[in-house]
């Protein structure tokens, strides 16, 4: 028989045991929307707790340090490949006693590294971390307080994504986004609210660091390494006007979020700024003849290419560490507890799929004499296979497709009085229920794939049946 | 098939035989028979309830497969034919009428006679016709969108053979096709049915406990007493 009357046949007898068939399809319908509900939550929650872990900025970044962690100071590993002999000769002279900031580095992060790690594959960005102490000046008062750069890329991590104002307009505008802490105190001192600041003008004033010409007089104990002199530099108070734009809230812990500053400024802006660094003591002693990183950071644009970047930058001799590992870990216990999930909401579904066995078997017994009939008239044991498989498999269609809108409605009141209740408890409401189209789609083909087998065995009996016994069967 | 092999008989068995067990006793429904029936030939099976007549008739419609013996459809032998080739052979080949008509309750008398044309994948495009032309042969090209339930008898058995015809087959099968009819709307039935033998050309095994019916409608008369054949096709 051609597809087209398969269906046209199977549709028709399916709605002449229409409250039968419907109750059948219904049972598959709760099976797959358990299906679907437990599946969305895990998926869900997982989406939600790695979304978190993401914006917290700690797991699309790899650090880079100038020495292979947990290298040794005066050892040798990598620093050997493509480091510039200068450098190199520096470690060879490394002072005993010297804090390791002040040790040379075994091969430096120049501007040069840092524009080779840029060009990377799937490199967001990637920048140094400047911080300074700065004092912000408002309404007459002063707050001593930490500032520190933030990259303009760091906008599209969702790191900044809760900000209260807007994010910096330009990679070099003379902007801020001030700490939520820092603005509170800033606000009670000035009698008005920190949202106020937004858009205001305030004052930071910060360590500037100044270059020293050439010394006049060449000392001998000037020439530190290769013939050349150590210059120095001078640190002065100055200061800079910025508009502040945001305001954000909440700690933002680790090394990605950016070290606890209350004052956070865009990178370029704070490259011109030429604010002193810790790591610039050291060029009062040895000058590089160029900038020299104490660390970089690369903003990789998915996590899962984190390992391979770090990997890389490995390859390259340089030291560089995430914390990708320990989001593989959770990964790993998400897939667990999917599992665990995947496992339950199927048995309602395996329940249902024995409601369609017995559904097609009782139309065997109901239909016995037309199986005869149709025999009769030529249907080959292929045909009344086909015919109950079709029956099996639209019941499975009809069924995931309600079961789909059922999980699907079920999340969503779900969700929609947890969100009720966050928000009774002053916290904020959060989407913990997902049902992505890959769901759906793979939700409806399961559904079809296990009412098809559950039709295996009524439709081989049915196909098998003695046509002359079965026309006797009144 | 039907002219695959056109100086052949349109049915020929050798020796068939249908054995049944039943507990430990074997029943022979059919025990021995050979019989030839020519093309455009109207011939009836006699008998007694249970001399083997419908079990013959099901051997000879290609729904049940003999214990032993042969038969030869169009000179092609059914005990060779494989199931889909079987149910081909119901198809397109022979045509079935049954005592008590057989057609499908739920499907209206248009749908009952286009089933076999969706069981041998004819074009969409051609049942409508053909369904129409065979309803129109029989008298009922009106009640196209009548369920069986709302016709009479006569109706009904009209409609069956409407759909027996549909498929254009060579052979036709009828098993007691006035069993349930009262005399009047009997003969209108075997009328229709002589017509199709005499009109169509259509080999006619029809098998009836009537021995007036077939004085009056068939050519030569197969008696069976016991799954045997006791008078052999002898002609009226």
């Amino acid at each position: 028989m051609k597809t087209r009357d398969l269906m046209e046949l199977a549709g028709r007898n399916l709605r002449e045991a229409m409250l039968r068939n419907s109750l059948t399809t219904l049972g598959i319908a709760v099976g797959v929307a358990s299906l679907v509900a437990m599946l969305s939550l895990g998926i869900g929650l997982q989406k939600l707790v790695m979304g978190r872990l993401q914006s917290s900025g700690l797991f699309d970044r790899v650090y880079v340090t100038p020495r292979p962690i947990g290298g040794s100071l005066s050892g040798r590993g990598g620093g050997g490949r493509g480091g510039r002999g200068r450098v190199q000769q520096s470690e060879d002279v490394a002072t005993p006693g010297l804090p390791p900031q002040l040790q040379p580095p075994m091969k430096p992060l120049t501007s040069a590294v840092r524009k080779q790690l840029a060009a990377m594959p799937n490199i967001v960005a990637v920048f140094p971390e400047l911080r300074f102490t700065a004092d912000l000046r408002y309404g007459g008062t002063g707050h001593v307080t930490s500032a520190s750069s933030v990259p303009f890329d760091a906008r599209g991590t969702g790191q900044f994504d809760n900000v209260t104002g807007s994010f910096f307009s330009g990679a070099n505008a003379n902007e801020a986004i001030l700490h939520m802490d820092l603005a509170q105190q800033l606000a009670d001192q000035g009698n008005f609210k920190p949202n106020d600041l937004i858009g205001q003008e305030v004052t930071i004033r910060y360590p500037q660091r100044k270059p020293v010409d050439a010394p006049p007089n060449q000392r001998p104990q000037d020439i530190v390494a290769n013939g050349e002199f150590g210059q120095g530099f001078t640190i002065q108070s100055a200061d800079v006007k910025v508009k502040v734009v945001g305001l954000v809230s909440g700690e933002s812990a680790g090394p990605g979020g950016f070290g606890g500053a209350r004052i956070m400024l865009p990178l370029e802006l704070v490259e011109r700024l030429n604010a002193v660094q810790g790591f610039d003591v050291r060029e009062v002693v040895a000058n590089p003849g160029e900038t020299i990183y104490p660390s970089l950071t690369m903003l990789i644009d998915n996590p899962n290419h984190v390992q391979a970047v770090e990997d890389a930058v490995k390859q390259m001799g340089f030291g560089a560490f995430s914390l990708f590992d320990a989001a593989r870990n959770l990964q790993l216990v998400f897939r667990v507890f999917d599992s665990f999930l995947l496992v339950f909401g199927s048995l309602a579904l395996a329940v249902a799929s024995l409601g369609i066995v017995n559904t097609l078997v009782m139309a065997i017994l109901e239909r016995r004499h037309e199986i005869g009939v149709l025999k009769a008239l030529g249907a080959a044991d292929r045909d009344v296979r086909q015919l109950f498989f079709t029956e099996a498999g639209v019941m499975g269609l009809v069924g995931g497709v309600l079961g789909v809108f059922l999980g699907w409605g079920i999340g969503q009141l779900i969700n929609f009085g947890l969100n009720k209740w966050l928000v009774s408890q002053n916290l904020t409401p959060q989407k913990i229920w997902l049902v992505p189209l890959w769901l759906v789609a793979a939700a409806i083909v399961f559904s079809i794939a296990v009412s098809l087998a559950a039709g295996l065995y009524p439709a081989s009996r049915a196909a098998k049946l003695d046509p002359v016994k079965a026309l006797r069967y009144e | 098939m039907p002219d695959s092999q056109p100086n052949q008989p349109a049915l020929r068995t050798a020796d068939v035989t249908r054995h049944y067990l039943m507990g430990e006793a074997t029943i022979r429904a059919v025990d021995g028979v050979t019989l030839e029936i020519a093309r455009g030939e109207f011939v009836a099976l006699l008998g007694s309830s249970g001399s083997g007549k419908s079990t013959l008739l099901n051997l000879l419609a290609g729904l049940d497969r003999p214990t032993s013996g042969s038969i030869l459809a169009h000179g092609i032998d059914l005990a060779e034919m494989s199931g889909n080739e079987l149910a081909k052979y119901r198809s397109l080949t022979v045509g079935m009428v049954f005592q008590s008509f057989n057609l499908l309750p739920r499907m209206t008398l248009e749908e009952n006679v286009e089933l076999p044309l969706r069981l041998a994948e004819v074009e969409r495009g051609d049942r409508a016709g053909r369904v129409q032309e065979a309803l129109k042969r029989v008298g009922l090209a009106a009640r196209l969108a009548h369920r069986p339930a709302e016709l009479s008898g006569g109706e009904q058995q009209r409609a069956s053979l409407a759909r027996a015809l549909v498929n254009r087959p060579t052979i036709l099968l009828a098993d007691e096709p006035t069993g349930n009819l009262d005399s009047r709307t009997g003969e209108e039935i075997m009328n229709f049915i002589q017509q199709f033998n005499k009109d169509l050309g259509m080999t006619v095994i029809m098998v009836t406990h009537e021995a007036r019916l077939a004085e009056r409608y068939a050519a030569r008369h197969f008696y069976l007493k016991d799954g045997k054949l006791s008078t052999n096709g002898a002609a009226q």
